[in-house]
């Protein structure tokens, strides 16, 4: 097999791992669920093509002009979905090296693993694109129905995007790798691509911030010290911007240069991987010391060891951190305004709706950690406690997590106004309660290192979840606004809750 | 060697009456079996023939269709927390958790037992001890070969020094000094008054070890007795476990 054979028949390979992977994730692992994922797909690809037209309806009724203002804005929208873009890719590149999957079968084969490594780098390049385009493709598709063709360009702006992108990620990655070892590296990488994943949106919301005290991205874009600062259109800088907005020769030069960075990031870096992967699984292999001692050694009660237990995994996960740092990330904008805005109250009508929504979004994921992905749940099953102390306890850790990460937001509240304080704990409270009831309504036992894909387990539950935070944390904005209205907002979070009981499998044991 | 303690008139570890369970297929269908106090009880039986459900509904992982099981008098059904208080368990598939210590996991599973500290502890290092953990004590469990993770549950099964051991094929996949150092610790517990229950697909032991052997076949209990007692059934002198065994499963298939 010569390398053309061989990197075509890695490609049709990966490519048939890539499409039952991507089936089994819209339909759960159950293939009679297929036409029903089908049209649930052309359903949310039609919302997202009415949600776009409306966003940008105006937009194009304005009459766009390559000034320098759009070339900021369309830039801006790129480095976004290029961000997003790099983090998932560092996530990629750091799961290819540290998950043993297939890769012990392919190391001991016969074939030159550098082709299989070079395939695999750019099915992470098409899987970056084709999520961009899952999520842009309709902002796009309506720019060119309301203001023509030009607009296609925008796609081969969102491939060079991804192509630069993932090569970046394998650079940084590698890296990493070179300057503090593959032992240190998950950390660092996972850390890394939380940050730069977040750090686009939170540094305009931030700048936003302290130039107008608002968390509008768009008013940092539009500002005179932004237009003051920025290149001429004739700059480079721009040409991405161009390609977008339909200039030909802008897009070419894009196309281009992005297909020779991505070669020669394959061509360098493809050959190391599978050095760099036999490093990572010794990583593995080596048992990390632990500093707990035998005179350290304790027994509580049942409830209080579970808690402890999950805590300890929790704090121990090493996948858990890139799942979660992101929500915590974006608090630091609305925090920054708290502080910006001290003593008055405006801060607090921004940070309660966002501490709230995502305490729910964090305590579903713990939830689900603590409650689903039990490891050894013949061991808790079968020990002298019972199931609802169990479940119990295993909430109650969940919340100790939540009370911890959210518990200096309320103390910073409560020496502003402490209604708003006691608005904020109770929104937190109940977001994190909400999410545990829908995981403990919809648990379904399954390894903890499938935390990644806990959302394929039930589309009900996850979209329950972001819906009723969404309610709590609109009752929270409600509530610390000073409208009365706001125990008819809970109510309605409450009656969606009880919706939510209502179609869950747990109803009909 | 089976246990020098004669359990013959001792009173009931375990008792199953009428157990069934289905799954689509009855898979225990109206098990009667008595294993008794301070007994090395062997359960065997072709794949599929409804072991591990009859070992998972005793230590409460499954619900029975129907029947009644009694652990040293605790109805198992009406009071799961008090069986379980009693019971230890170590399936065929270690579960442990990969991030603690052996250390950890004991002191997690003493936790759940409620097991006093200081005896804990002791417990603890005695089997760390007693199953050569002790250079691995302060190493997370994420490293560990297979063997070691067996003897990792295998310690935690025991730590709350339970009445009555459930195994479910505790040697699979161990290596000959791991399993010898498993058989070892087993038998060390029966002479010390606690009761086994175990399955195993590997006759010899069954030969070696057990006070008396099972053998279960579609769901039901086909044959028992200590190993003199089923060659006289079979009518097989001096034939090994295996001819017994084969013969027996045969016997059963041809009358299905």
């Amino acid at each position: 097999m010569n390398a053309i054979q061989a990197l075509t028949w890695f490609a049709r390979h990966e490519g048939r791992l890539a499409w039952r992977d991507a089936l089994s994730m819209m339909t759960a692992g159950r293939p009679d669920r297929e036409r029903r994922a089908w049209i649930w797909l052309g359903a949310f690809a039609i919302a997202l093509h009415v949600i776009a037209y409306l966003l940008v309806r105006n937009f194009v009724a304005q009459e766009m002009h390559p000034d320098l203002t759009t070339m900021i804005a369309v830039t801006a929208s790129i480095l976004l979905s290029g961000s997003a873009m790099l983090s998932q890719a560092m996530e990629s590149v750091t799961r290819t090296f540290y998950s043993r999957s297939d890769l012990e079968l392919i190391l001991s084969a016969p074939v030159k693993a550098e082709r299989l490594f070079a395939v695999r780098i750019g099915a992470m390049t098409l899987s970056a694109a084709l999520m961009s385009i899952l999520l842009m493709g309709p902002f796009i598709n309506i720019l060119i129905w309301r203001d023509g063709w030009r607009w296609l360009g925008a796609y081969g702006v969102l491939v060079a995007v991804s192509l630069v992108t993932t090569s970046l990620a394998v650079v940084i990655t590698i890296k990493l790798f070179q300057w503090i070892g593959p032992r240190r590296t998950r950390l660092a990488a996972q850390i890394t691509a939380a940050i730069v994943g977040g750090v686009f949106v939170i540094g305009l919301q931030t700048a936003a911030m302290f130039s107008s005290g608002t968390l509008s991205r768009l008013s940092v874009l539009k500002s005179d010290a932004i237009l003051a600062h920025a290149p001429g259109l004739n700059s480079p800088v721009w040409w991405a911007a161009k390609a977008a907005l339909g200039d030909g020769l802008d897009l070419v030069w894009v196309l281009t240069a992005s297909v020779l960075i991505f070669l020669a990031v394959t061509a360098r870096y493809a050959p190391r991987f599978a050095g760099y992967v036999i490093a990572a699984t010794s990583v593995a292999q080596i048992t990390r010391q632990s500093q707990a001692s035998a005179g350290r050694f304790r027994v509580v009660s049942p409830a209080a060891t579970l808690r402890r237990k999950e805590q300890l995994l929790i704090l121990r996960d090493p996948w858990l951190i890139s799942q979660s740092l992101m929500q915590l990330l974006y608090l630091s904008p609305p925090a920054l305004l708290l502080w910006h805005n001290y003593g008055s109250a405006g801060g607090a009508i921004v940070l309660v709706p966002v501490l709230v929504m995502t305490s729910g979004q964090l305590a579903g994921g713990l939830a689900w950690l603590t409650i689903s992905g039990e490891d050894a749940p013949d061991l808790v099953l079968s020990a002298p406690v019972s199931p609802t102390r169990l479940l119990r306890a295993k909430a109650e850790a969940v919340m100790q997590c939540i009370a911890i990460v959210f518990s200096p937001f309320i103390v910073a509240l409560l020496l502003i106004s402490r209604q708003q304080a006691l608005f904020a704990a109770g929104g937190i409270a109940a977001a994190a309660l909400s999410s545990i009831a829908i995981q403990l309504w919809f648990r379904s036992q399954a390894k903890r290192s499938q935390f990644r894909r806990r959302h394929t387990s039930s589309r009900i539950a996850t979209l329950a979840e972001a819906i009723i935070s969404i309610a709590w944390a609109g009752t929270g904005a409600v509530a610390v606004s000073g409208n009365t209205l706001w125990p008819a907002s809970a109510l309605f979070a409450m009656f969606l809750l009880l919706c939510v009981r209502w179609l869950s499998p747990s109803r009909l044991q | 060697m089976p246990s020098t303690v004669s359990p013959l008139h001792a009173p009931a570890a375990l008792s199953i009456k009428g157990l069934r369970k289905s799954f689509g297929r009855p898979a225990v269908d109206g098990l009667d079996l008595d294993v008794r106090a301070g007994e090395f009880y062997l359960l065997l039986g072709p794949n599929g023939a409804g072991k591990t459900t009859t070992l998972r509904m005793v230590s409460g992982l499954l619900k029975p269709d129907a029947g009644a099981i009694s652990i040293f008098g605790v109805d198992a059904l009406a009071d799961p927390i008090g069986a379980k208080q009693i019971t230890g368990w170590l399936s065929d598939e270690p579960m442990i958790y990969d991030k603690l210590t052996p250390p950890e996991y004991l002191e997690f599973v003493a936790g759940l037992w409620s097991v006093p500290t200081d005896v804990a502890a002791a417990r603890s290092r005695e089997l760390l001890r007693w199953l050569n953990l002790e250079p691995h004590a302060r190493e997370r469990c994420e490293g560990f070969s297979r063997g070691m993770r067996q003897k990792v549950a295998l310690a935690g099964a025991l730590v709350h020094e339970p009445r009555l051991i459930i195994l479910d094929e505790p040697l699979t996949g161990l290596d000959a000094g791991a399993a010898r150092l498993v058989k070892d610790v087993l038998q060390e517990k029966v002479r010390g008054g606690s009761t086994v229950l175990m399955t195993t697909h590997i006759l010899e032991i069954a030969e070696r070890m057990a006070d008396r052997i099972g053998v279960i076949s579609h769901g039901r209990l086909i044959a028992e007795g200590t190993l003199a007692e089923l060659r006289a059934r079979t009518g097989q002198e001096g034939a090994t476990l295996e001819d017994m065994f084969l013969s027996l499963v045969d016997q059963d298939r041809a009358a299905e």
